[in-house]
């Protein structure tokens, strides 16, 4: 084995080592070419795709900030059409209510001059009525005062006196009286 | 006789990447017993989990390079 | 060992073949060949603009599949950096994401059978890894002055403690670009390397079974490995460049 490693040692002196890696003559052309690598991705990066792909996630930045500001504006504006349904409802029930009071009170006007009139009448009537009786009951008193008289008249004759005209009237007008 | 002891050598330098292995594992064993006591922090710090586990590795990575040399390269 | 010498004794490893540079169209490898190293990179390339040019292309406000994924791909980075260096590291985010894409495509890349793994080389995460460095180290100085320098200087620990500790900050500074490019690539050639050795296995039919199990849940940790390296290294890109624009403890 020894003997076998030296060997490959002598053969590869001539060629490259066992590592490639440690070979000073291939360092010059890596080098170059790694450094042409970096400059190209540098400026492919720098000039086209770090600028675009910034580009895009300002733009998706920017579209998505304005749709939360159109919702937001949508959002309000259903809130004011809303407010604003609520506004004519409380409008519409505090009309309805108006209207329910006025007629409640013309109603109630109405009834009130009805009322009136016909407790006037009523009592017109009552009145009338009163009057009636009183009549009647004036009627009824010289009725009966007439046939006192008569009576009284007639009481005086069959006893066979004389009846006096002014003492009968006077003597019943006093006991009417009482 | 040269290469023979270049080999143990070699050899030997490649306990080193076995000693670096035990040095990630106690990196990465911390790390995980934290993110288990706090897992809210965990998340900020792989970073430094990442450059913890670099740092022991690359001492590794030299016995390593120590070895390839001993075999290759002497 | 990636000889025919080892062939004698029945099982040939080769785990490190996958890694060789070879030219193209032939011919001797200078500094501007065409290799495979080249292909892959220009793949890489094109994965890149394949998942945030061409997904994109649309500009959809509702996005489809492909450009969710540029956009999860965006904001994953934007808030890592975002979080880590804070507010005013965002302007440093196109280089952040250019390291994080092409790190992740050329990892992915490299899992494809028979491809070649660009940042398993260490002269390319170097490259990568010690560009981040010096960035960051002359952005601390021209952001901060010389009171970069108090990144070094602990001034929570006790007075006679700090020269000590601004030796370690020093020395585990300077450390930084070594471990951050050679961590990334050691992760790619150990990974590759191992899934070679179980597929050596395979050769012996007794243990082949076993062998292409384990080669495929190794695969699956690779594919881990490969997400979990391009954001450790982005990461940590993060990390230093709050250290540059925020050196005061």
């Amino acid at each position: 084995m020894a003997e076998n490693t030296n060997a490959a040692g002598e053969v590869a002196a001539g060629a490259p080592p066992g590592m490639p890696q440690l070979n000073p003559d291939y360092f010059a052309n890596q080098i170059f070419w790694l450094i042409v690598t970096l400059l190209v991705i540098y400026f492919v990066l720098s000039r086209v795709a770090l600028p675009r792909i910034a580009a895009i996630l300002a733009e998706r930045q920017g579209t998505i900030t304005n749709d939360i500001a159109a919702a937001e504006d949508l959002k309000a504006k259903a809130e004011a059409a809303e407010a604003a349904y609520e506004k004519a409802l409380a409008d519409a029930r505090a009309e309805a209510q108006r209207i329910a009071g006025e007629t409640k009170a013309a109603i109630q006007a109405d009834l009130d001059v009805a009322i009136e009139k016909a407790d006037a009448e009523i009592a017109a009537k009552a009145a009338e009525s009163e009057k009636a009786i009183a009549e009647i009951r004036a009627g009824a008193q010289d009725a009966v005062k007439e046939v006192a008289k008569d009576a009284a008249h007639d009481i005086v004759a069959l006893m066979g006196g004389k009846a006096d005209e002014k003492a009968i009237t006077a003597a019943v007008n006093d006991r009417m009286k009482g | 006789m040269e290469g023979e002891l270049a080999h143990i050598g070699a050899g030997l330098a490649a306990i080193g990447s076995g000693a670096a292995a035990i040095g990630v594992g106690h990196v990465a064993g911390n790390f995980l017993a934290g993110a288990l006591r706090n897992p809210s922090a965990a998340a900020g710090q792989t970073a430094t989990l990442f450059i913890g586990i670099a740092f022991a590795e690359a001492l590794g990575i030299f016995s390593f390079l120590v070895a390839l040399l001993l075999m290759f390269a002497v | 060992m990636a000889d025919e010498a080892t062939s004698g004794g029945g099982l040939s490893f080769k785990p490190m073949d996958q890694f060789e540079v070879k030219a193209l169209f032939g011919g001797d490898i200078g500094m501007f060949t065409i290799t495979n190293v080249t292909l892959w990179l220009a793949l890489a390339v094109l994965a890149v603009i394949g998942l945030l040019v061409l997904t994109t292309s649309k500009r959809e406000t509702v996005p489809g599949r492909g450009q969710s994924i540029a956009e999860l791909m965006y904001g994953f980075v934007y808030k890592m950096v975002e979080d880590v260096t804070g507010k005013d590291g965002i302007k440093y985010f196109p280089y952040i994401m250019t390291l994080f894409m092409f790190i992740l495509c050329a990892n992915f890349l490299g899992l494809i059978p028979m491809s070649f793994t660009t940042t398993s080389h260490i002269a390319v995460t170097a490259v990568l890894g010690f560009g981040v460095f010096i960035a960051v180290t002359v952005l601390g100085f021209v952001k901060n002055g010389a009171s970069f320098l108090s990144l070094f200087w602990v001034s929570s620990a006790p007075l006679p403690l700090r020269p000590i500790l601004a030796i370690i900050e020093v020395i585990s500074y300077f450390v930084r670009p070594v471990s951050h490019s050679i961590r990334l690539a050691g992760n790619m050639m150990a990974g590759h390397a191992v899934l070679k050795v179980f597929a050596g296995f395979a050769q012996v039919a007794v243990i082949a079974p076993v062998a292409i199990v384990g080669v495929m849940a190794i695969y699956g940790l690779e594919v881990l490995v490969s997400a979990i390296q391009a954001y450790v290294f982005t990461i940590l890109t993060c990390v230093y460049l709050k250290d540059a624009l925020h050196p005061h403890h």
